[in-house]
């Protein structure tokens, strides 16, 4: 399994077709705390760059776009009851949706976790 | 310090740019028949104050007001009294302003006005949340409609028959820019109302259905089946209540499981002020808040742990979510919700309860009269304050005719429905706490002399 991210901060996890997507460590501590999580729900056709779920903290209401297309086959439902998973655990138990992927080639695109951690680090 | 936004040479070169010799040329497409070239044709040039104020106060006799003779006319705005002290109250200078806070934490007790609003609202409509209030009840019916497209994901809204016709042409005007597809009908002369029509036509694609309780014609029915049925197919179950009053003898649409339940707030508090100002009231369960349109007001603590208000939930809004925001209103109807407010206090839960039964004992009372004359029928007889007769003849003229008589016997459905003859013969009667025995007597009287 591989990790990409995004410029706009959004990680994706690939296991084989399937994708995982959520925002970054980084993003959830630029963000403070989270208070609600929209996320898509199953069957959502999304294209690269689409908005796909919004992310509400005390500071902002915020659109996460999804990093790759494909199918949304499931939204993390706990955020809904408890929407600061994002803030304890952004990169695994805060995730917002599970997609299959349409072009794997799309993630040429994206960068890996050394190039994100320098990409951060001059932010 | 005069305003002079634009000097001669800026309004020079701004022709120049767009190639206008001058502005008049701007406005060509005007027919010349159509243009202005002097004073107002047939308009008097100005007179002395006194002058103007005699003639103003002569025009202004001509009018009927409601409060003039027996007054019979509801369908979406009722008579009700209005205490003295409402009017006191809302004028004092900590509350009035027509607006919705812009700065609200300073104006602790304008939240707290708005807190008590919306628990009131809550509690009368069976709904878990109610918001600050909307324009009137024909917009929060819209809203509405456009909330139940973001929850569910899905453009048709199937409109019943009973939802007052201006409720429909609002919500046809909105939908002309947002694409839902509004699914409409007429209602007909009869005590049933359209629920099993309506469940019938729920599918995959409907957002919701919208049916006003007490309906157009007066008629009450459970909402519980038509609720269930909407559920079954993940739809959503909007109720209109054009009368809040009822809500004091009937069941919430709440407590029959309707998702969002508005309202007209105009009946409390409220007078008929030709139609507005009113005050739009909107609840609904606890789960759709963040698809919510309007101004939340919500509890809170201090820093030294006091009880305090804010305006919350803001980035539902327009001013934070910009084009993403659920609606484009982000105010309420202050100074009417604070009349609202007011005159529910003054109710109580006990005093709206004994008002809503008066209410509803000079209704029946009056389809008793009425359904006794001769070629009148009375279309329902399960009503709260207001009913349908059938007057076997074109109602319009009638109702024309008695309003010579200073009487307003009610609103013809030839009024509202000017295209549909079956219901011409219908004549909606509202009664509340204002009418006396005398007026209904007066009505009484005056119908069977115009129907012999």
């Amino acid at each position: 399994m591989s990790r990409y991210f995004t410029e706009d901060h959004e990680w994706v996890d690939v296991d084989g077709e399937i994708g995982t997507v959520g925002i970054s460590d980084y993003a959830q501590g630029q963000l403070g705390d989270i208070v609600f999580v929209d996320v898509p729900e199953d069957g959502k056709q999304l294209t690269k760059g689409d908005e796909a779920a919004v992310v509400e903290s005390v500071k902002a209401a915020s659109d996460v776009y999804s990093p790759v297309s494909g199918t949304v086959i499931e939204g993390n439902s706990a955020l809904g009851d408890d929407p600061s998973l994002v803030n304890s655990d952004a990169e695994a138990e805060g995730w917002f949706y599970k997609i299959t992927l349409t072009d794997t080639a799309e993630l040429d695109e994206l960068m890996d976790e050394s190039a994100y951690e320098s990409f951060v680090a001059k932010l | 310090m005069r305003y002079l936004p634009l000097t001669p040479a800026d309004r020079h070169e701004m022709l120049g740019v767009i190639g206008a010799a001058s502005i008049d040329d701007l406005f060509v497409d005007v027919p010349d028949a159509a243009r202005l070239d002097g004073p107002i044709h047939g308009l008097p040039m100005h007179a002395s104050e006194m002058a103007v104020e005699r003639h103003m106060t002569a025009l202004a006799r001509q009018n009927m007001t409601a409060g003039d003779g027996p007054f019979f006319l509801g369908c979406g705005a009722y008579k009700h009294h209005v205490p003295a002290s409402v009017d006191h109250l809302i004028q004092r200078g900590e509350f009035l302003t027509a607006y919705t806070p812009y700065q609200p934490e300073i104006a602790q007790g304008t939240l707290q006005m708005l807190f008590e609003f919306q628990t009131q609202v809550a509690r009368m409509l069976g709904t878990d949340v109610a918001n600050a209030s909307m324009y009137d009840g024909s917009t929060a019916c819209w809203e509405a409609i456009g909330m139940a497209r973001r929850i569910t994901r899905r453009g048709k809204a199937i409109l019943s028959s009973g939802l007052h016709p201006h409720y429909v042409s609002v919500a046809r005007t909105m939908a002309k820019y947002t694409g839902d597809a509004l699914v409409t009908a007429t209602p007909t002369l009869t005590a049933d109302t359209d629920i099993d029509t309506l469940i019938a036509q729920i599918d995959d694609d409907t957002s919701c259905v919208v049916v006003q309780y007490p309906d157009i014609l007066g008629r009450i029915a459970d909402l519980t089946p038509l609720a269930d049925a909407c559920h079954a197919k993940k739809a959503l179950l909007i109720a209109v209540v054009t009368e809040p009053v009822a809500m004091g003898a009937i069941r919430s649409p709440g407590e029959m499981d309707a998702d969002i339940v508005v309202g007209e707030g105009q009946s409390i508090g409220v007078g008929l002020q030709f139609g507005g100002p009113y005050v739009g009231l909107m609840g609904c369960k606890d789960k759709y808040i963040r698809q919510m349109p309007g101004r939340f007001c919500g509890e809170t603590v201090d820093a030294d742990g006091r009880r305090g208000f804010v305006l919350t939930l803001s980035t539902r809004e327009q001013h934070i979510r910009r084009e993403k925001a659920t609606s484009n209103i982000c105010t309420n109807s202050g100074l009417c919700a604070l009349a609202f407010s007011i005159h529910m206090t003054l109710l109580g839960e006990a005093g709206l309860r004994r008002l809503a039964a008066i209410n509803h004992a000079g209704a029946c009372r009056a389809a008793d009269r009425l359904s006794r004359i001769p070629g009148v029928r009375l279309v329902n007889d399960l009503f709260f304050n207001e009913f349908t007769i059938d007057l076997g003849k074109e109602a319009r003229p009638i109702v024309r005719a008695l309003a010579d008589k200073g009487i307003l016997a009610g609103v013809s459905l030839g009024r509202l429905y000017p295209a549909a003859d079956a219901l011409a013969t219908g004549l909606v009667v509202a009664v509340t706490e204002t009418t006396s025995e005398a007026d209904v007597e007066a009505l009484a009287t005056a119908l069977q002399e115009e129907l012999a």
